[in-house]
């Protein structure tokens, strides 16, 4: 790709685009209501059934950056990067018992996000803001880091500088704007297609290119193959591995974007079915994590043609350079516009997520109370568009390492909000206040350990005379509830807020 | 969570947790033979585990359609 244009592969991507933002526009007429509700524009109308909630988690939570970075960790790192296939296991169970009773109580009372839930079941303002803003400042890295995807395909398509990206997400606003979650629960029908055909088309045809699954293996280094295993005194590779899975999936469902996913189905079946039929997607995780291998044994990394790519982009062009290498160009197109698709769905969910918390917990709360049912909607648009052009911005002018830092600070600050809204899904025995001291000390420890190590995931503890390496999220959550519960035990006797929620309102 | 609206707890429920032990027992998977197809046993483990996690949830989401339907 020195600076030449694929015009075979730049059309049929092209045309997709053009198809799915024909699509976003056209979305706000699908299952007409009034957007100027927030509930509408919002969360869709709470109407969405089994199949366009499966559409819209799969599209939502298998994001085009996981799609590019899962193979980028397993290119550079081995077996490490595999453990998305049990994080994506292990979110199952979780949104199959917990989520139903969010979306039932939500339903009943109104709720919007999982910071409204939090000021309902508390009655207090202060941990439904700190919700609130962790919520949104977890979320717009990630944000950032869609754009990342769409940078590296239209990078590989030969395309050059900051113009073809501003006009992607200019589209994207606009349709945003006008269809709120409609226009990517519809996308996220076409985007998955894609993602399928290239998925499919890729493990039988690159593998059969490059003489089996045997070879694909032979290629990576013996020591990345497996998970280095521990002993009495350090536990090794293997604990980061699995706290790195349990971590993640016990973070998933309290971003933003995941709740709002949840809370448009039209009931808490719709939410359980999927956690059933949903797991289709982890297989193809599974299968996209096995590219970064296929990518070190057609050896892409020493061809010069990639050579750019790789500098630029470093690992992440991996899976851009495998395509490159070994599909006929018109399939670049297909496969390329999968991943920039796919970086467009979660990008205006996680921008709808974050409008609708703004506009909820920080404008409705603190700003005009009285805002009306159209006032809502409107300021939720409005804060949608500058929650991405702040992600754009933040791409162009920045060193693309602060979003994935950011990113990764952002799981272990999303994660301390478990307590309040997992567990409180639950009880209500742990106090507020100790409950908001439990987060800050959470979000405290897990940036110094997330710092002290230099912006890697995990962080060696050193427990009894043991090394555990950890998964700074996990470690710092045991942490925050072990805080909250001391508190809350002290706290409670001096009497708790008011319950705006029932027993039966859960169920 | 007791009460006549359903959402209780009933000894299935269990089963949830079979995919965070098999999972979390990361020693038992570890390794890579024996392989499949070209495919060391930790990738192939793994990927038989996403259609188990789902099929350990299926008898769970019986039981809760069954209480629902008793319900209504």
């Amino acid at each position: 790709m020195t600076g030449a244009l694929d015009w075979t592969a730049l059309t049929v991507f092209a045309l997709l685009f053009g198809l799915v933002t024909i699509l976003g526009f056209v979305a706000a007429r699908w299952r007409q209501g009034d957007l100027s509700d927030l509930h509408e524009w919002g969360l869709g109308g709470r109407r969405f059934g089994t199949i366009v909630t499966w559409f819209l988690l799969g599209g939502d939570l298998y994001t085009a950056y996981t799609f590019v970075a899962v193979p980028a960790l397993m290119f550079g790192a081995g077996a490490i990067g595999f453990f998305a296939v049990p994080y994506t296991i292990l979110v199952y169970p979780v949104l199959f018992a917990v989520f139903p009773r969010l979306w039932s109580v939500s339903h009943r009372h109104g709720y919007v996000t999982s910071a409204d839930f939090v000021r309902g079941r508390f009655g207090n303002h202060a941990l439904a803001l700190a919700v609130a803003v962790t919520g949104i400042v977890a979320t717009m890295p990630y944000i950032a880091l869609q754009l990342v995807g769409i940078e590296v395909v239209i990078a590989g398509l030969g395309i050059h500088g900051e113009l073809p990206l501003i006009i992607a997400f200019v589209i994207l606003a606009a349709y945003t704007y006008t269809s709120g979650l409609r226009a990517p629960a519809m996308i996220a029908v076409v985007k998955d297609l894609l993602i399928y055909i290239t998925i499919i088309t890729a493990v039988i045809y690159i593998p059969l290119q490059l003489g089996g699954f045997a070879k694909i293996f032979a290629a990576v280094p013996a020591a990345k193959l497996t998970i280095a295993a521990g002993n009495a005194t350090n536990w090794g590779g293997q604990s980061a591995y699995v706290t790195l899975a349990l971590g993640s999936a016990l973070a998933l469902f309290l971003y933003p974007h995941a709740v709002t996913g949840v809370l448009s189905s039209s009931s808490r079946h719709v939410i359980r079915r999927n956690a059933v039929v949903l797991p289709a997607y982890s297989l193809a995780l599974g299968l996209i994590a096995l590219l970064g291998y296929m990518a070190l044994a057609a050896g892409v990394k020493d061809m010069p043609a990639y050579a750019d790519g790789f500098k630029e982009f470093g690992a992440n062009y991996a899976v851009p350079a495998l395509f490159l290498a070994m599909f006929p160009n018109w399939f670049v197109g297909l496969a390329f516009a999968a991943i920039a698709i796919g970086a467009l769905v979660p990008a205006a969910i996680m921008s709808i997520a974050c409008a609708n918390l703004f506009t909820r917990n920080i404008w409705k709360e603190y700003i005009n109370p009285k805002v009306s049912g159209a006032g809502e909607s409107q300021i939720a648009k409005i804060a949608s568009l500058v929650v991405k052009v702040g992600a754009l911005f933040f791409i162009i002018f920045m060193p693309q390492q602060y979003a994935i830092n950011l990113q990764l600070l952002g799981g272990i600050w999303i994660i301390q909000t478990l307590p309040a809204v997992l567990i409180g899904l639950y009880t209500r025995w742990l106090n507020p206040w100790a409950l908001l001291i439990g987060w800050a000390a959470g979000i405290g420890t897990g940036t110094a350990m997330a710092y002290a190590v230099g912006f890697k995931a995990i962080y060696a503890l050193h427990l009894f005379g043991i090394t555990i390496p950890c998964y700074a999220a996990l470690a710092t959550l045991i942490f925050n509830i072990a805080v909250s519960v001391i508190l809350s035990a002290v706290f409670n006797l001096a009497g708790r807020g008011a319950d705006a929620t029932q027993a039966a309102d859960y169920l | 969570m007791t009460g006549h609206r359903g959402g209780r707890w009933r000894l299935v429920h269990l089963l949830l947790a079979v995919p965070f032990i098999a999972m979390i027992w990361i020693g038992s998977y570890d390794q890579t033979e024996p392989a499949i197809a070209g495919i060391p046993f930790f990738y192939w483990y793994q990927l038989l585990w996403v259609p188990l996690g789902a099929l350990f949830l299926l008898p769970v989401f019986r039981a809760e359609e069954r209480d629902r339907s008793g319900r209504e």
